[in-house]
């Protein structure tokens, strides 16, 4: 007998897909919003700078409702995306706003410290030499906020991994759609005889996680070797 | 280069208002620190945003506050060295190089750039990483990466300033070249009085956010001889050494110059302080300085207890620093012929 069922195995692959949607499309928004946070004179910056970082310290469970409440049928945007034949309740969709949500400010706080180690001259001297903002913005300040996009991005994306709170009242726990692996823990948890299942997708968990703070590691290093 | 610039800007502690017009070619600004130099070259090469006034470059005009003209950095057209030269850590020296020639217009491209990595000397650095670079070869490309960009003006900000005295004198050469064989206008901030007869024909004395005057570098250096600690030094280029003994035997015009230090075959830069010139009425029979010059005063000048004594001498002119009792003493006014004694370890060779 296998130590993982086959629903296992695909709330293992839904949580990967999860995971990675969630991470590369808040990529370029972390991007965007370290940016303005720490280059661009903003009236307001507190404000947006305690919106960005709600998430962080809210309970998930909240942001979940909030998320359901905005994407719910009587929401604002909810359906909106209906027209558009988009659904974000109880959907994989669903999932990946969630986490996305959730590890946002942890994208964002990486970039951020990263963005601000970098000393303006170059920006000065980038300028200077002919180049216009935008010009600077990916040929300076990406290359060499790179290896804090990186880390943030490992951050969110093992943040995602672990996302509960939000996921399940947005998304729901429906296995083979949305049920991801601590949905799918929760479920064992909640089932009669189900602990040695729970355990053996909490290996799973502890492992995929430890691969990807080893990836980050691995990669950091050789950022720097790079830039140094 | 013909640059005009009026500009105001109030800081918390600390108001700018200056009023440039430069015609030279070569310009220096010079001040004590905190005296507003940098904040000047941040206002004209637009990273930083006066709150009055006009900047014309060349008939162009870069700001004007009435007429709601503020060009960014990038339209400006003016290259800056940096103090400490900020090369992109993330690329190798090629790159570092070439990013402003990348983003220069075909048709303003005038300058070959082969030709600058070879006055430069950097051909041998081109794949290397920034990291690995000596200060004074940071500095090299920092320059080159400007020039590369084709400016109409380069602003230097103290690029001299970090570098020890050995390099620092390693480097003027090359900048020299640069500037002589590629015909850039050049303003250069720093508050090193030899940099600034080194570098510049004329000088902007800047003092608390205000231009004091403007003056050859020569004449500043000559003011400072009353006031400055380090007093006046003579720059003289002396020729061909041929060793005598254990020491060097140079050629000034026709003058035979005796000096510890050995030089190159070519011209070689030597400092020699005014107050280590004493000048004898007559020439001394016998001395232990090595040189005895016969001359013939050319002027006097300076204030307060330091007077300095300008001399022709058959290589060149001189400047010796005496008190004003010496003057009485030996007598000196405008044609007195007297014979400058220089010590042969007073000659220090810059380069």
């Amino acid at each position: 007998m296998s130590l993982l069922s086959p629903q296992d195995l695909q709330a293992i692959w839904l949580s990967a897909k999860v995971a990675c949607a969630a991470t590369l499309f808040s990529a370029p928004f972390g991007f965007a919003a370290a940016y303005l946070l720490v280059f661009v004179r903003l009236p307001g910056k507190a404000v947006l700078e305690g919106l960005i970082n709600l998430p962080l310290v809210l309970p998930p469970v909240v942001v979940g409702y909030l998320l359901l409440l905005l994407f719910g049928q009587q929401g604002g945007v909810g359906p909106l995306l209906d027209n558009l034949g988009i659904r974000v309740v109880f959907t994989l969709t669903g999932a990946v706003i969630a986490s996305a949500v959730v590890g946002f400010p942890l994208l964002v706080r990486a970039l951020r410290i990263g963005m601000e180690g970098i000393d303006h001259h170059y920006l000065q001297a980038s300028r200077t030499l002919g180049a216009r903002w935008w010009d600077t913005l990916f040929t300076i300040i990406l290359p060499l906020s790179s290896p804090a996009l990186f880390a943030g991005m490992t951050l969110m994306f093992a943040r995602s991994l672990g996302e509960f709170g939000a996921t399940i009242i947005l998304a729901g726990n429906i296995p083979g759609v949305t049920q991801t692996i601590p949905l799918a823990i929760y479920d064992y948890t909640n089932t009669p005889g189900g602990d040695r299942m729970a355990l053996s997708l909490c290996l799973v968990s502890i492992v995929l996680s430890f691969v990807v703070l080893l990836a980050s590691e691995a990669a950091n290093r050789s950022f720097k070797r790079r830039v140094a | 280069m013909e640059l005009k610039a009026t500009l105001s800007k109030k800081f918390k502690d600390f108001t700018l208002e200056a009023d440039i017009a430069v015609r030279a070619d070569r310009c220096g600004v010079f001040g004590p620190s905190g005296s507003g130099k940098s904040t000047l070259m941040n206002l004209l090469a637009g990273l930083q945003r006066p709150d009055h006034g006009r900047i014309e470059l060349a008939g162009r005009v870069l700001f004007d506050a009435a007429a709601r003209i503020d060009l960014p950095p990038e339209e400006r057209r003016i290259g800056v060295v940096f103090q400490h030269s900020h090369l992109f850590p993330h690329l190798n020296v090629r790159k570092n190089l070439f990013y402003g020639w990348q983003r220069t217009r075909a048709s303003e491209r005038w300058l070959d750039p082969e030709s600058l990595i070879q006055v430069l000397d950097l051909g041998h650095l081109l794949t290397r990483g920034v990291a690995s670079l000596s200060g004074g070869e940071r500095q090299r490309v920092a320059l080159a990466r400007t020039v590369l960009s084709c400016p109409r003006l380069i602003l230097m900000d103290e690029p001299l300033t970090g570098l020890d005295e050995a390099l620092k004198y390693q480097i003027i050469p090359y900048l020299k070249k640069v500037f002589s064989e590629f015909d850039i206008p050049l303003l250069f901030i720093s508050h090193s009085m030899q940099e600034m007869r080194l570098l510049t024909e004329e000088v902007l004395v800047f003092e608390r956010g205000r231009v004091r005057e403007s003056l050859p570098a020569e004449a500043l250096a000559r003011q400072q001889l009353g006031t400055g600690s380090r007093g006046y030094a003579n720059l003289i280029t002396l020729r061909d050494p041929r060793p005598q003994g254990d020491l060097w035997s140079y050629r000034w015009g026709g003058l035979e110059f005796i000096a510890t230090d050995s030089g190159n075959s070519g011209d070689n830069l030597f400092e020699l302080g005014a107050k280590d010139i004493t000048l004898f009425k007559r020439h001394p029979e016998a001395t232990s300085a090595r040189n005895l010059i016969a001359c013939r005063v050319e002027s006097l000048f300076g204030e307060g207890n330091r007077v300095g004594v300008e001399l022709s001498c058959p290589g060149g002119r001189l400047v010796s620093q005496i008190v004003p009792d010496s003057v009485r003493q030996l007598e000196l006014r405008e044609g007195t012929g007297v014979t400058a004694v220089i010590k042969a370890s007073a000659l220090r060779r810059l380069y």
